[in-house]
């Protein structure tokens, strides 16, 4: 506080400081990827971890969990790549309802008091089917306009940090500028105060798990975008690295306290950290334990901060 | 008619009833002619998430926000490692064991390590310790399928008087979380600590030393079902935890023990697995195929916590 920094961005120095730390490091051992086109690479499957993130943040706002990001953003991704090409108004129909049926639990996991992770558990394997259905083999094409959004070269800076900078912003205003963001983070730090004073919860959850939708929607798009091609299991692994992400990012799993901006960072952290081991030339097999170490060391980096922090404010 | 009010009144009796259901439902369809094979196929695989989901509801016990993530990781990890141990070699059956309850010990210490030392929720820290130890076991697997040896291959797939010697296995190993959990003074302390952990530091219950014994006894029946299902399919795969995940979370759910910690049961854990695993095959007698069974699965999930659950408030 004696920085004149608001708690909120103080939040987002242990995160920033780990990306910096991790981006400087990949430099050393490879100064060629310090190019316009070594960042993109290094980057751009950052981009729909990114956007899961995201949505898994929104969840996590109202105190929740969504397991079934990964097996959503695989059926989105086989939407796109064979509806949204072959017939954009029946796989925009597609995706909107799917969108719909996001916003549903959030309501239904509300009204029923249900655990959130059993449902969206129990939603995996509705969409892990629906994608199997869809392309029981891998195949499909991506959209062309969806190809070019991916691999468009804007001046100055790659498509991955543009992109990258436009999410953080997209969702820093929806979810910290905006009197929706501010009900939404309400109900995950004091849902009964938030009814009390007024507003309906049912509309904030059901706005929460509907944005959760629309960012993992986005998220199934790019990475067709990316990949070309689509597959059921395609983005499996999204639902754990979301959650971290978030965590990376400096959210904490209760009180609706998240940070956009810092989602953001976490998923580019957790995608630099599998290209470090492989420019350190240890073997791929470590690269999901690599994730799992960063998140522990950030972890317990910030807890060290938060006891500073402490003795600072109580001399 | 008081008895079976009393009956219908213990939470474990839906998930029963419920795969009795489906099992009659299979049985009927094929006119009665699987009956005995499809109950032992049932008992067989219902028995590793029994052995996991046993050790899931004691972590699910001790209140909200306690679950361990690591399960599948931990299964894969002490699958791969006991069979490159024993290498095909019926002497080293024993060691073998031995070596994946070590690993269950260790991801055990690590996940209480990281809860308490951090101070991170549970879900986070088995979700970074799962990372490391599915890396663990990507490193050693290195794509080989290692054979069980052949004393536990047979074992763990033949049967003894009608029962599946799995499903025994699993008898035994929930006799004694039974023991544990209601005639225990442990048992007693996972239960007050699930229902106010607050209350039960002020009561003297050892609560830290109750929460590190439950995610040890946690990681260690996820070790032992690893082991398990590793020698009866015929090697470890890297996969082969992955569908424990929500199995193990599922079957607590389903069996009617508390979301929000503090109250739980075995026998619906048995009911539970023997449901989940019923109504796969049932949908498979039908004739249906992968991705329509996926779907169903899952609705029939939804469907059920929905008719059991919402009662208490807590957990996410």
């Amino acid at each position: 506080m004696k920085l004149g920094l608001t708690s909120d961005a103080m939040r987002l120095v242990i995160p920033a400081l780990s990306m910096t730390v991790l981006l400087a490091a990949v430099f050393w051992l490879q100064p060629r990827a310090m190019s316009y086109f070594g960042l993109n690479l290094l980057l751009n499957l950052a981009v729909p971890i990114a956007l899961a993130t995201i949505a898994q943040m929104l969840v996590m706002a109202v105190n929740d969990l969504d397991l079934s990001i990964g097996a959503f953003v695989s059926f989105v991704a086989c939407v796109t790549a064979t509806f949204l090409r072959d017939a954009p108004l029946v796989g925009t129909l597609i995706l909107a309802g799917a969108v719909g049926i996001y916003a549903l639990i959030g309501v239904v996991i509300y009204l029923r008091n249900l655990p959130s992770i059993v449902v969206t558990l129990g939603m995996s394997f509705v969409w892990a089917g629906l994608a199997v259905l869809m392309l029981p083999a891998p195949g499909g094409q991506a959209p062309d306009w969806v190809r070019w959004l991916m691999t468009v070269k804007p001046p100055l800076m790659p498509m991955a940090i543009v992109a990258s900078i436009v999410i953080a912003i997209v969702a820093h205003l929806i979810v910290m500028r905006s009197s929706l963001g501010v009900l939404i983070r309400g109900v995950g730090g004091n849902q009964r105060s938030v009814e009390r004073a007024g507003w309906s919860i049912i509309a904030a959850r059901a706005a929460a798990y509907g944005l959760a939708g629309v960012f993992a929607v986005a998220a199934g798009i790019a990475l067709v975008g990316l990949t070309t091609s689509a597959d059921a299991n395609i983005a499996l692994r999204y639902t754990l690295l979301s959650i971290a992400g978030v965590i990376l990012g400096g959210g904490e799993f209760t009180g609706g306290r998240v940070s956009p901006i810092g989602a953001v960072i976490g998923a580019l952290t957790l995608t630099l950290a599998g290209s470090f081991l492989s420019f350190l030339r240890i073997s791929p097999d470590w690269q999901i334990g690599a994730q799992g170490a960063i998140l522990i060391i950030v972890l317990a980096l910030r807890l060290v901060f938060n006891r500073v922090e402490k003795r600072r404010a109580q001399p | 008619m008081i008895s079976f009010g009393n009956l219908a009144r213990k939470p474990w009796i839906w998930s029963w009833m419920a795969a009795f259901l489906v099992w009659f439902a299979t049985i009927m369809v094929t006119g009665g002619a699987s009956t005995l094979g499809l109950s032992q196929a049932a008992l067989t695989f219902a028995a590793f998430s029994i052995i996991v989901g046993i050790g899931q509801m004691f972590v699910i016990t001790l209140g909200p926000g306690n679950i361990d993530l690591s399960v599948p990781a931990t299964m894969t990890l002490a699958g791969t490692v006991a069979l490159k141990l024993m290498n095909v070699e019926n002497g080293m059956v024993v060691p073998g064991l031995l070596v994946a309850v070590l690993i269950g010990l260790a991801v055990g210490v690590g996940n209480y390590a990281l809860i308490k030392a951090l101070r991170i929720p549970p879900i986070i820290a088995t979700l970074s310790m799962s990372f490391i130890v599915q890396s663990a076991a990507i490193w050693t697997n290195r794509g080989l399928r290692i054979k069980p040896p052949s004393v536990l291959a047979d074992f763990t797939t033949s049967s003894t008087l009608g029962v599946p010697n799995v499903a025994l296995v699993a008898l035994g190993l929930s006799l004694i979380a039974w023991v544990l959990l209601e005639k225990s003074v442990y048992g007693r302390w996972i239960s007050a600590i699930g229902q106010s952990m607050a209350a039960a530091r002020m009561a003297g219950i050892p609560v830290d030393g109750a929460r590190f014994v439950t995610y040890l006894l946690c990681a260690v029946l996820a070790s032992v079902a690893g082991y398990l299902l590793a020698c009866f399919s015929g090697g470890a795969a890297l996969n082969m935890g992955a569908e424990y995940l929500l199995m193990s979370i599922a079957v607590v759910v389903i069996g009617g023990t508390a979301v929000a910690g503090g109250y739980s049961n075995v026998p619906g854990i048995w009911g539970a697995s023997l449901f989940m695993f019923l109504v796969v095959s049932m949908l498979n007698t039908y004739g249906i195929g992968a991705g329509v069974r996926l779907i169903m699965t899952g609705l029939i999930i939804i469907s059920v916590i929905m008719l059991a659950g919402g009662r208490r408030t807590g957990m996410r």
